[in-house]
């Protein structure tokens, strides 16, 4: 059984089709890459997944359950945590609160939840920005502290929405490196990338959509050399 | 030092009455911890959870309401009011959690101004139930004394105090947070928003009710404009807050401790009659601009202001 399965799912923005009729499935232990253009609607479909739009057709399998019409917390309890685009820290709280308010979701008192949230930052390396309020962290940082707490709440399938964009080259492969090690722990990953690179060489496979359609899937060499993803990207 | 700031507080207010203040300034002094308990209710709903509300007054008034109708209707004393208005106070908020919690931000603000509102007319008009626009008189006083109300008043703020402190230390306060900080992401996070803020809004509408209760039994008299009161009540509370510091434990002591004389200061120059709110709209402007914390949330900013012009001389 696949750990996520998106069952022909279409959402319709009035008459607009950001997603149709896209179906795919995530087996335990991998990373699928997303990719399209700008629009293609990549994010509208982690926010099908996730919950926070239900989709107009078709449904969203989580460990074989039925979660589409579930709310994001909901989904979140059974094991799913995502990361935001344009990153939503809680800005007046420092980096450790807000990886403690998440790690309440598995935690049963705060030591529990302390020692989730300290384990966790100094995965993710952010052991030295611990007390800093979270307002005033760099994009590099807070993209970080994302990670940091969708992992607090202990998932099995994590979404990352471009945790990469905007990151300079240091930056870059210390979360590449991060990533490998969250996969190193048994945690599933979905991830919109828009660095090819980067995406090439994490992903096992990758799934391409583009006007909200899944133009091609397999793995990055059969991607690579895939004629309408080309089109896609560069235009006939 | 500052662990223990809270009990060094609580001991200078509990030998107060003891130095032989006048009955004026007891009354004075009652007035403000009343008001910082009811501050300290209104800020764990807005000033920890996010969700302004400008329609306090609706728990202040069915708390002070269940404590006048027990005594009206079923000639009970009114002082079981306050422990039944923590029953009444919480369902009565939970109800109105389903309707005003819908809504986010100004939205939610406008709906609790308006549900305020909607319980003043209301009392105004079930005579049968609350005398309407004639109001409720206790007419037997427990106490001449008001040193017994002093120490009433003191325990239920301290109680006040204590939980709102004890919350904010728990999970549930780092919700609190976490939902003030950005609802979308404290749902992604797992975190079920409506569940918690209806949370809030019961704990803080039953916190505040106490209070309202309180209010009966010491001021003897109650009618819908006086405990209903959108100006008196809904935003006194808010400026309480907002001058104390919004979001921290000490902020609506200090805020009301300064709203409570400022009041009565300025309510006393002859001359200007109901002039003196416009003292209040002016403060609220100044605190807003140059210290949107409050004075608690903002006293390192005064501390330094007050460094720079000792430098100076």
């Amino acid at each position: 059984m696949s750990l996520l399965e998106v069952r022909n799912v279409s959402k319709l923005f009035g008459g607009l089709a950001a997603s149709s009729d896209i179906s795919f499935t995530i087996q335990k232990g991998e990373i699928l890459g997303l990719i399209g253009p700008n629009g293609a609607g990549k994010t509208t479909l982690f926010n099908i997944v996730d919950g926070v739009y239900p989709p107009t057709k078709g449904q969203v399998l989580f460990k074989g359950q039925v979660i589409s019409g579930l709310k994001p917390h909901q989904i979140c309890k059974l094991g799913l945590a995502r990361t935001f685009q344009v990153v939503k820290p809680l800005q007046r709280m420092s980096v450790l609160d807000n990886v403690i308010a998440s790690a309440f979701l598995r935690a049963k008192n705060k030591a529990e939840a302390v020692e989730i949230a300290m384990e966790t930052i100094q995965f993710t390396g952010l052991e030295e920005d611990m007390d800093v309020i979270s307002r005033g962290l760099p994009l590099g940082k807070r993209k970080k502290l994302e990670i940091a707490r969708a992992l607090a709440t202990q998932p099995e399938l994590l979404l990352l929405d471009e945790s990469f964009a905007g990151l300079n080259h240091s930056e870059l492969n210390e979360s590449i490196e991060i990533i490998k090690n969250i996969k190193a722990r048994g945690v599933t990953i979905m991830i919109i990338e828009h660095h090819m690179k980067v995406i090439m060489s994490i992903s096992d496979r990758i799934v391409v959509i583009n006007y909200g359609q899944k133009i091609a899937e397999g793995t990055p060499q059969e991607i690579r050399n895939n004629p309408l993803v080309v089109e896609a990207y560069l235009g006939e | 030092m500052k662990k223990y700031l809270p009990l060094i507080v609580l001991a200078c207010l509990a030998v107060l009455p003891l130095v032989g203040l006048s009955s004026y300034m007891l009354h004075m002094i009652v007035l403000v911890v009343m008001w910082s308990a009811v501050g300290m209710a209104w800020n764990l709903l807005a000033g920890y959870c996010g969700q302004v509300s400008f329609g306090h007054a609706a728990y202040f008034g069915v708390g002070a309401y269940t404590s006048g109708i027990l005594y009206y209707k079923l000639n009970i004393s009114p002082w079981w009011g306050i422990p039944i208005s923590i029953v009444v106070v919480t369902v009565f908020s939970f109800l109105l959690g389903l309707v005003v919690l819908r809504l986010r931000g100004p939205f939610f603000a406008l709906a609790t101004l308006a549900m305020g509102e909607m319980m003043r007319v209301s009392a105004e008009n079930l005579n049968w139930l609350t005398g309407g626009n004639i109001g409720i008189l206790i007419q037997e006083r427990t106490w001449i004394d008001k040193t017994y109300y002093y120490y009433i008043v003191l325990a239920i703020a301290t109680a006040t105090f204590l939980v709102v402190k004890y919350l904010m230390q728990s999970k549930i306060g780092y919700y609190f947070v976490a939902i003030r900080e950005d609802q979308d992401a404290a749902e992604s996070l797992g975190i079920d928003t409506t569940w918690y803020k209806t949370i809030a809004l019961c704990i803080s509408g039953a916190l505040t009710g106490i209070a309202g209760a309180f209010y009966t039994n010491y001021m003897g008299y109650i009618d819908p404009h006086i405990v209903f009161a959108l100006h008196d009540v809904s935003i006194v509370t808010i400026m309480i807050v907002m001058v104390g510091g919004v979001a921290t434990l000490f902020g609506p002591f200090v805020g009301a401790i300064i709203m409570v004389f400022l009041a009565e200061l300025v309510r006393s120059i002859p001359g200007l009659g109901v002039a003196h709110q416009t003292f209040f709209g002016i403060l609220l402007i100044l605190i807003i601009i140059f210290l949107p914390n409050g004075i608690v949330g903002d006293f390192q900013k005064i501390k330094r202001l007050f460094k720079f012009g000792g430098a100076c001389k």
